[in-house]
């Protein structure tokens, strides 16, 4: 009896929902970002929900540890939503061998993107984009500049300067120089060498570079950046080796440090809770006059679900999506999560805006790490945090940490062998 | 014809719970892990290769480098574990059950506390106490004019394992005083009495009396900690990440396996050397624990009273 009843409801739910889809088309977005549904509800869908009063949207979001692995079973079981916020790189380019997602390529829209800002969601030949991208996060130093307004100092242009500042900053003492610790490891490789990393190696030129085999990470572009990360650690506080991630956060953010080596992703975070003004510099050149490259990473965009079944709806977000409009609202509504648009979008957060212009004087590139590289065993990402951390920590030598990563890399990415 | 037996349905019957869930739950999926270690995945799709991805793991640099390392990690801190929570835990039920203590059953539950205490909040107490900015270990050590002795001990390769080990002899010390404490409570009277006749008692009648009638019980707090420390994951994660830092020094082969199943970061999952490695770890556990039923347990007298 109990069964029965509970079959009928069921039945009687599945009418209703169905008779609701028909007056009004309702898409699903799936995203790792739940730290972004307010803004999702609040700002981006009633804006799109105003122009096109047909289309229903709906943010579905989980944990970012979580969202890989659901949304795999969720395409594969066919109970995914119909646009898919996609990862950088090899997890998403995973997904659309497998024929989940829908090839974007003809999208007109496409051609409001660099190739730099589609290279994460193409095919390694370039061929075929996949994905629209939406947005992307720059890396540099954010500074205390109450604490450089003190002590006198102005935000370094070289790497001279640079140390020439952490230099007095140690000296005055009122101030840990710089925030960061090599507990959690991905900081050291990714907020340290791939930060001030791509002013050694000329940014694509040497990522591409390492791709195509003709540079090797032994190479002393390459081993340059361990070599200056070997001196940073006595400017970080004491006992920064089991110094966290959150701990360099608050470390900064509580004013007790200075300079805090930085993706853009902190913006929001850092301004709800800095008590004091901050600024921010692009990583320092080698010497005065030097070409500059910043690490601009992309970071999330968004694709097809192959097996939608309301795809027109689906495309007219899509193409929303590339549109500047978008990209507008979206650069303000998420300071610090850039556009990748290849037109010029004004950001009101100050701290963000100043990060955004360094596209305007340097050129970007991205992590070294993320594009064909870490797809083997042993994976060069993870060697890269290890190698990162121990120079740091003074456990390894550049040129030790530079040999072992090459041997990884060597052992299985024929171009390097 | 009356005298055929009965089929005795109400065996089957009640078995069958137990054994359809345990085969479902347990069975299955260990035989099905043992299976996927045979296979390799080329363009997603399995291919046979028999003993191939074992010969993978031991041989191949890369591969065996983690693994030893990961091996040799997790059997100092199994050393560290036995020589310091138990000989602690045994000392613990023996203070416990001597009548004179007075509040035992509060430090019964103190002690106890942190056993039923989730790993993520052991973990992200002991990180915050050892912190060296805001814990209160180098506040501590300075209070007492020993600050010199403080180390970020969770940040360096030569300490970090020791010290996770001994985190986890912290949370753990309830299980083999509660064991003990009840093997003690079991002995009888009389046999005390006996002792105590004979002139036997305080420290004496602990080690001649008491200790060989909880031998048993010891034994099988050992093989508990040996299954528990090399299926250890959970407190490595939490203190020390995935990657369990810093330079792989507390890398267990619990760790090691989440790498290689589920895969980190950028590394993809890859499921058949995921399953090699925990069929390693299910051998050297199985091997261990049949050194010590066949070695061990089968040569312990036991006293029947």
């Amino acid at each position: 009896m109990k069964k029965t009843r509970f079959t009928t409801l069921l039945l009687a739910s599945t009418l209703l929902a169905g008779t609701a889809a028909m007056a009004n088309t309702t898409i699903t977005i799936e995203s790792w970002r739940n730290d972004d549904l307010t803004v999702w509800q609040q700002k981006i869908i009633p804006a799109f929900e105003k122009a096109h009063p047909d289309i229903k949207v709906v943010f579905a979001a989980s944990a970012p540890t979580e969202y890989n692995a659901a949304l795999n079973s969720k395409l594969d079981a066919g109970s995914a939503g119909d646009l898919i916020t996609c990862r950088p790189f090899d997890a998403s380019l995973a997904l659309f061998q497998k024929g989940k997602l829908a090839d974007l390529t003809a999208m007109p829209e496409m051609a409001n993107f660099s190739d730099v800002a589609k290279a994460a969601w193409q095919t390694d030949d370039g061929k075929q984009t996949f994905c629209m991208p939406m947005a992307s996060v720059i890396h540099g130093f954010i500074y205390n500049k109450d604490a450089f307004d003190k002590l006198g100092i102005t935000p370094p242009k070289t790497m001279d300067e640079f140390y020439a500042d952490l230099d007095k900053i140690k000296k005055d003492g009122t101030y840990i120089p710089l925030a960061m610790g090599t507990h959690d490891q991905w900081e050291a490789a990714t907020m340290a060498y791939e930060n001030i990393g791509p002013n050694y190696w000329n940014g694509e030129e040497g990522r591409k570079a390492i791709i195509a085999g003709t540079q090797k990470l032994t190479d002393p572009q390459w081993v340059a950046p361990f070599t200056e990360l070997a001196k940073w650690g006595p400017y970080m506080g004491d006992g920064f080796q089991a110094q966290t991630y959150p701990d360099s956060q608050n470390l900064f953010t509580l004013g007790r440090a200075a300079i805090y080596p930085a993706g853009s992703w902190e913006i929001s975070g850092f301004s709800a809770q800095a008590q004091f003004k901050m600024g921010a510099f692009p990583p320092p050149v080698v010497k005065a006059g030097d070409p500059c490259y910043i690490s601009d990473q992309p970071d999330h965009a968004m694709g097809l679900n192959a097996a939608s079944k309301n795809k027109d709806a689906a495309m007219t977000f899509l193409k929303w999506v590339g549109s500047e409009d978008f990209a507008t609202l979206y650069g303000n509504a998420l300071p610090g999560f850039f556009p990748l648009i290849d037109k010029p979008i004004k950001i009101d957060d100050p701290l963000a805006n100043e990060m955004l212009g360094w596209r305007q004087t340097c050129k970007p590139t991205m992590r070294y790490t993320y594009q064909i590289l870490s797809r083997g065993t042993p994976n060069l990402e993870n060697a890269l945090w290890a190698a990162s951390a121990n120079v740091i920590n003074g456990t390894q030598t550049p040129e030790a940490a530079a040999a072992e990563m090459q041997k990884d890399l060597a052992s299985w990415y024929k171009p390097q062998q | 014809m009356a005298d055929r037996k009965p089929v005795r349905w109400h065996i089957a019957v009640f078995l069958a719970p137990a054994v359809i869930v345990y085969t479902a739950v347990m069975i299955v999926p260990l035989f099905g892990t043992l299976g996927l270690s045979l296979f390799t995945t080329v363009e997603r799709v399995p291919h046979y290769v028999g003993l191939d991805n074992f010969r993978t793991l031991l041989s191949d640099p890369h591969w065996s480098g983690r693994f030893w390392n990961a091996l040799g990690n997790n059997f100092w801190f199994f050393v560290v574990n036995m020589a310091v929570q138990n000989p602690i835990g045994v000392g613990l039920a023996a203070l416990l059950s001597s009548p004179r203590l007075r509040m035992a059953a509060f430090y019964r539950t103190a002690i106890f506390i942190p056993t039923i205490l989730s790993f993520v909040i052991v973990g992200f107490v002991w990180k915050l106490i050892l912190s060296p900015l805001w814990g209160i270990a180098p506040d501590m050590l300075a209070a007492v004019g020993l600050k010199s002795l403080f180390a970020p001990w969770l940040g360096e390769a030569n300490y970090a394992l020791t010290t996770i080990a001994l985190i986890s002899v912290w949370q753990f010390i309830g299980i083999p005083m509660m064991l003990i404490y009840a093997a003690l409570l079991t002995i009888p009277e009389e046999v005390i009495e006996a002792a105590e006749m004979d002139g036997i008692t305080g420290m004496s009648q602990f080690w001649k009396i008491k200790l060989p009638l909880i031998l048993p019980s010891i034994g099988i707090i050992s093989i508990l900690t040996f299954v528990g420390n090399f299926n250890a994951f959970d407190l490595i994660y939490v203190t020390q990440g995935a990657l369990a830092g810093p330079n792989y020094s507390t890398d267990l082969l619990g760790t090691f396996l989440y790498r290689t199943f589920f895969g980190f970061q950028l590394q993809l999952g890859d499921p058949n050397m995921g399953a090699t490695i925990a069929t390693a770890m299910f051998g050297i556990i199985l091997v261990g624990v049949c050194l010590y039923l066949f070695g061990i347990q089968r040569r312990l007298r036991r006293y029947q009273f």
